[in-house]
């Protein structure tokens, strides 16, 4: 007889349950049969894990790239690993076939691959030294916005939520994920990836839950920094602006694939340093 | 410039701190000065202030008595008094008189010329010495020199700091030919010290030349001897007002500053003026503690006073050419 | 300490006949007093009346309304201007939407960058009118206007002009083009210089504007409007728009504007963007700030003072940047303080035209009145001073001023104030220093004062501000990014990282 599994949540390195006790089953995606049970995260949860992405920025953040580069490829390592896990998992909750599984398998190592190649080089290719006309040395460079929540509503492809994690954590972010209604067992493998590839506590946090219970709460945050939203509801987008103007925060709608460069770019702050030159 | 420890006469050590500054920050802060607009009565203010700074400077291989005669004569009466008439008539008015400029400046085989006509006036006698410009001479001729000038009849004496010792980092020596150098200075003369800031050249280098100069007896301190190829800009001098400055605040000895070299109109005399209002403020702003070493400046201060008061340009033929 | 050579020498008394008399001053004179410099108002012509920029055309607003700009450091009126409504509002739109699809979206980036050429170019000869009119206007110095607002303004179109043709290296690989019509609300204290930030980046991308100047300093704005004329600017590219908040409000949430811009406070900015949080239209803001000036026991202390001097009474403290925290190393405030106070005694207070003013008026009278209500709040919140001169017997003037010793938590090291005052606070470490200068909303920009090179970058790395001067401060350029950090607002302004606010990049 199978051992039936209880997925529970991914904050600050540890494998909680919700502290509201609550749960919901997943089903397998052709049948009333359960395919495991999913700890629901609640406001409560969700402050847990903007508190443990506040610890894990303060290591992931101030890291070198190289060192950031070294953890994402080895993410890739760890998910190749569990590729079986990974598709078989895709099969059964989303009744996709064997060959898109694993598409969508290849595409998210690829995109860890492709993002721990981008940790050390998005800084020379949007960071600038500025011509300007007087006796200083004026440069710009990408520094992290600090703690990101990135919402995965709709639209679920494995390889796309692995691009849009990777791009985000590459600068050096934290993230607060919420995975929505759609595949959200992925948590379990993938946070299994994230905590065996020497990612600092709290780098990354992954929750699953509903939307409409948490959003306002990541609206409103004030340490949330950015918001990358990836779900169809432009009610729920637009709400998420307004509750961010309470602290600005920068919300990028993310439902289609960008420029590389940007997905990166769109969740760093640009620092202008100005030094005198003279002896 | 790391502070250096000195050892004073009579025993115990001084420090000479370390205190670095910002080239660019002290060169925005100097231009910043020249922004200034001065008109009308300040600017004739200025402008008599001005020239009763100058030290009327002759420091050429080719000076001879003759020369040196015809600066004295200058230095006492800046303006030919046929001059002062035609222009009172002209505008229908006495104008504000002319003064005679601070102090005579010369080497020192031409002090018993300039002494002959300066004696008995108000016009003060500086001789450049110790081996000026370069210092290139070994410690007792340059004291020598010194004593010379002295009892010649000099009653300034612009020296020149070893810069052999201080680019080598051998500040004890500086200080002790400042120190020697005083001496014999006692209260027979003042003693203006030159750093020659063009040698220096960096700005932490001149802070702490003045502030070693200071602390060893000078009673002005002065940027060049105008034979560098940099001379006086208001950013060197501003370094050395801000040591004075501090050296006032920390050691309440009043220290008087000489810019030299390379101040040639009214116009830059005026923003030396403003910067030194605008730092120590009014008390420095008397020949006692101000001066500038120039020659041409005092022809141009005086083609603009006249301008002042006529409205109208001279060229130099209005006046002596000395 | 000793020596002898530490003692007063004094100088050889000697009978002096005096030649030709001593120098004689005025009681008015250099020493006392400098005469007054005007820089003279006759090389501007003010209008009694100004109208809408609409299509190229001055247009009297459709409600026939108008307000009165004042001269601040007379308190007397300079002129009147429109009042725009939202119908006024929706002919500019129209008239931008109208030339982005008509004209400045096919002509060529190269004939873009001609029209800002022409238009830097014919500022630059006119740069001493602006600079009059913006000082009549604004009440800021002559000096400032004249070195700073308006040379960096036609520097701003001058860069700009030359990316037009370029745009295409500033991304590599990505597809871009222009958004469309862009709404953009500028604030009163660098009016000038903020219209060119907005509109120069707008159009060099190919999109059309509608701006709207603040209410109290129309003026340039609309003087820039005859350059656009005479620079052929194609009707409808660039409208100006005056009024005041109904006015940006309906130009902001106008249905038909693509993309919003707004300088000003974090106020406005939160309202703005919750206004058009409902939408998809792209936005910039450059928001408020209180920003840290760290000065280090290593610092070069006196261009340490200069630039905390700077960095806060610079266009009388009206600017978001303004260094208006200065956190000093415990070790050396008590010299730091002492500088301070004597540096401040030389700033120059009075009629904005005069060559030699360094602080001019404040620009409105609300804005005097909210700053002289929070200095009566920080007289209870720590030591105040202000330097012992006088102020004109007219107009809106207030004396640059401090607060030594105050806690974070005070009102006067929270607030921006927008104004001539500036909070002292110690600090004993660098980690101290980073800790209080991040300890804000806001992060728009840092000072450092330190010699220590290591030091400095450590600490720049550390700071949560957009823009950060080291041994400098208040320093702009069209070529470096200026932007902030957090409740300072979202997107850069000026150099490559500028464009991609007006640009759609795929």
């Amino acid at each position: 007889m199978k051992v039936l599994k209880t997925i529970k949540l991914f904050i600050g390195g540890e494998f909680p349950r919700s502290e509201s006790g609550r749960s919901f089953p997943i089903n397998f995606h052709d049948s009333e049969k359960i395919y495991a049970n999913i700890a629901q995260a609640s406001r409560k949860d969700l402050r847990a894990a903007v508190e443990a992405a506040e610890v894990g920025q303060k290591s992931w953040g101030f890291m070198t790239a190289y060192n950031r580069a070294q953890i994402l490829y080895r993410m890739a390592e760890m998910a190749e690993g569990k590729r079986h896990e990974f598709v078989g998992l895709l099969k059964d909750t989303l009744g996709i076939s064997d060959k898109e599984a694993n598409k969508q398998v290849d595409e998210a190592i690829d995109a860890f691959i492709y993002y721990a190649g981008f940790a050390d080089k998005f800084q020379q290719m949007s960071a600038a030294v500025n011509p300007v006309a007087g006796p200083h040395h004026s440069f710009t460079t990408p520094d992290p916005v600090g703690i990101v929540a990135l919402i995965c509503e709709s639209h679920f492809d494995f390889g796309r939520l692995v691009s849009n994690i990777a791009s985000v954590s590459a600068s050096g972010n934290s993230l607060v994920v919420v995975l929505g209604p759609e595949c959200p067992a992925i948590l379990q493998p993938l946070a299994e990836v994230f905590a065996t590839s020497d990612l600092p506590k709290g780098a990354i946090n992954l929750l699953t839950g509903h939307l409409k219970e948490l959003y306002p709460h990541i609206g409103s945050h004030m340490e949330i920094r950015s918001v990358s939203c990836q779900n169809e509801d432009t009610e729920i987008l637009y709400e998420i602006k307004k509750l961010g103007t309470s602290n600005m925060k920068r919300v990028v709608p993310r439902y289609e694939n960008v420029d590389s460069l940007k997905a990166i770019t769109d969740f760093v702050e640009f620092k202008t340093v100005w030094h005198p030159i003279g002896t | 410039m790391p502070a250096a420890q000195i050892k004073v006469p009579g025993g115990g050590r001084i420090t000479i701190p370390h205190y670095p500054v910002d080239r660019v920050g002290t060169t925005e802060r100097a231009n910043s000065f020249t922004k200034r607009s001065i008109k009308t009565e300040s600017k004739l203010d200025a402008l008599y202030l001005a020239l009763s700074m100058v030290d009327l400077t002759t420091l050429e291989g080719s000076d001879t008595p003759g020369k040196v005669r015809q600066l004295c004569g200058k230095a006492l009466r800046p303006m030919p008094p046929a001059m002062v008439e035609q222009i009172e008539k002209e505008i229908g008015k006495k104008i504000r008189p002319i003064p005679s400029v601070a102090a005579v400046c010369v080497y020192p085989s031409q002090i018993a010329t300039a002494a002959k006509h300066l004696r008995g006036t108000s016009v003060e006698l500086a001789s450049v010495a110790t081996a000026f410009p370069s210092g290139q001479l070994p410690a007792d001729l340059k004291l020598e020199d010194v004593k010379r000038a002295i009892k010649l009849g000099a009653t300034e004496i612009d020296m020149v700091i070893n810069r052999d010792a201080f680019l080598r980092g051998d500040f004890q020596t500086v200080f002790d030919e400042v120190v020697a150098v005083k001496d014999i200075c006692s209260d027979e003369a003042h003693l203006k010290v030159i750093l020659e800031t063009g040698e220096l050249q960096t700005y932490d280098k001149i802070r702490f030349a003045s502030w070693l100069s200071m602390e060893a007896g000078a009673d002005f301190i002065k940027t060049s001897t105008g034979k560098a190829t940099e001379n006086a800009t208001l950013a060197n001098t501003l370094v050395m007002l801000q040591a004075i400055q501090d050296f006032y605040d920390d050691r309440g000895r009043m220290v008087g500053m000489k810019p030299a070299g390379g101040i040639r109109t009214a116009k830059q005399a005026i923003q030396y003026l403003v910067m030194v209002k605008e730092t120590l403020g009014n008390e420095w702003l008397t020949p006692q503690w101000f001066r500038f070493g120039a020659s041409v400046l005092l022809n141009d201060l005086l083609r603009q006073i006249m301008k002042q008061y006529t409205g109208r340009y001279f060229d130099n033929h209005y006046f002596s050419l000395d | 300490m000793g020596g002898r050579a530490l003692e007063t020498s004094t100088a050889k008394k000697k009978t002096k006949i005096p030649q030709n008399g001593t120098v004689v001053e005025t009681k008015s004179g250099f020493k006392y007093e400098y005469s007054p410099a005007p820089e003279s108002k006759s090389i501007v012509k003010i209008k009694p009346r100004y109208e809408l920029f609409i299509n190229g055309r001055f247009t009297k607003p459709i409600a026939g309304k108008y307000f009165k700009t004042i001269n601040p450091s007379t308190g007397e009126p300079l002129s009147e201007v429109a009042e725009a409504g939202a119908n006024d509002v929706d002919l500019a739109v129209k008239a931008a939407r109208n030339a982005y699809d008509k004209t400045w979206s096919k002509i060529s980036a190269k004939d873009r960058g001609r029209y800002l050429y022409r238009i830097a170019r014919i500022l630059q000869e006119r740069a001493r009118e602006f600079a009059v009119l913006e000082s009549l206007d604004n009440g800021k110095p002559i000096k400032e206007s004249r070195d700073v607002d308006i040379p960096l303004a036609a520097a701003h179109f001058f860069y700009h002009a030359g990316w037009t043709d370029k745009l295409n290296y500033a991304f590599p690989g990505a597809k871009i083009s222009a958004l469309g019509v862009a709404g953009q609300v500028i604030p009163w204290n660098f009016p000038l210089l903020m219209a060119a930030w907005k509109i120069a980046p707008s159009l060099a991308t190919g999109n059309t504007v509608v701006l709207k100047p603040a209410e109290t300093t129309p003026l340039t704005a609309l003087l820039l409007c005859e350059i656009f004329q005479q620079a052929e600017l194609p009707d409808g590219v660039v409208n100006i728009i005056t009024g005041a908040g109904a006015t940006g409000a309906s130009l902001v949430s106008h249905g038909d504007v693509n993309k919003v811009a707004f300088t000003g406070s974090t106020e406005v900015g939160k309202k703005i963007a919750s206004a058009i949080a409902g939408t998809n239209k792209r936005i910039t803001l450059e928001l408020g700030g209180k920003s840290a000036n760290i000065v280090f026991e290593d610092a070069a202390l006196d261009q340490a003072v200069e630039g905390v001097v700077q960095g806060i009474f610079f266009n009388q403290g009206h600017v978001c940047c303004a260094g208006s925290r200065a956190l000093v190393e415990e070790s050396i405030s008590e010299v730091f303080i002492k500088k301070l106070k004597r540096r401040m005694q030389q700033l120059r207070i009075g009629d904005p035209l005069d060559k030699n003013t360094d602080i001019g008026a404040i620009n409105s009278f609300e804005q005097l009145e909210k700053i002289k209500e929070l200095v009566e709040v920080g007289k209870s919140e720590g030591d105040f001073f202000e330097p012992n001169t006088r102020l004109p017997s007219k107009g809106y003037f207030h004396k640059p001023c401090f607060f030594n010793n105050v806690s974070a938590a005070a009102t006067i090291s929270r607030v921006e104030v927008f104004g001539p005052v500036l909070s002292v606070q110690t600090f004993r470490t660098p980690q101290e220093a980073i800790t209080k200068a991040n300890d804000t909303p806001y992060g728009l920009a840092a000072g450092i004062w330190s010699e220590k090179g290591s030091k400095v970058h450590e600490v720049a790395s550390k700071l949560k501000a957009g823009v950060v001067w080291a041994n400098t401060y208040n320093k702009f350029d069209p070529t470096a990014p200026f932007g902030g950090y957090y409740e300072s607002g979202f997107g850069r302004e000026g150099g490559i990282h500028g464009l991609s606010a007006y640009l759609e990049i795929k």
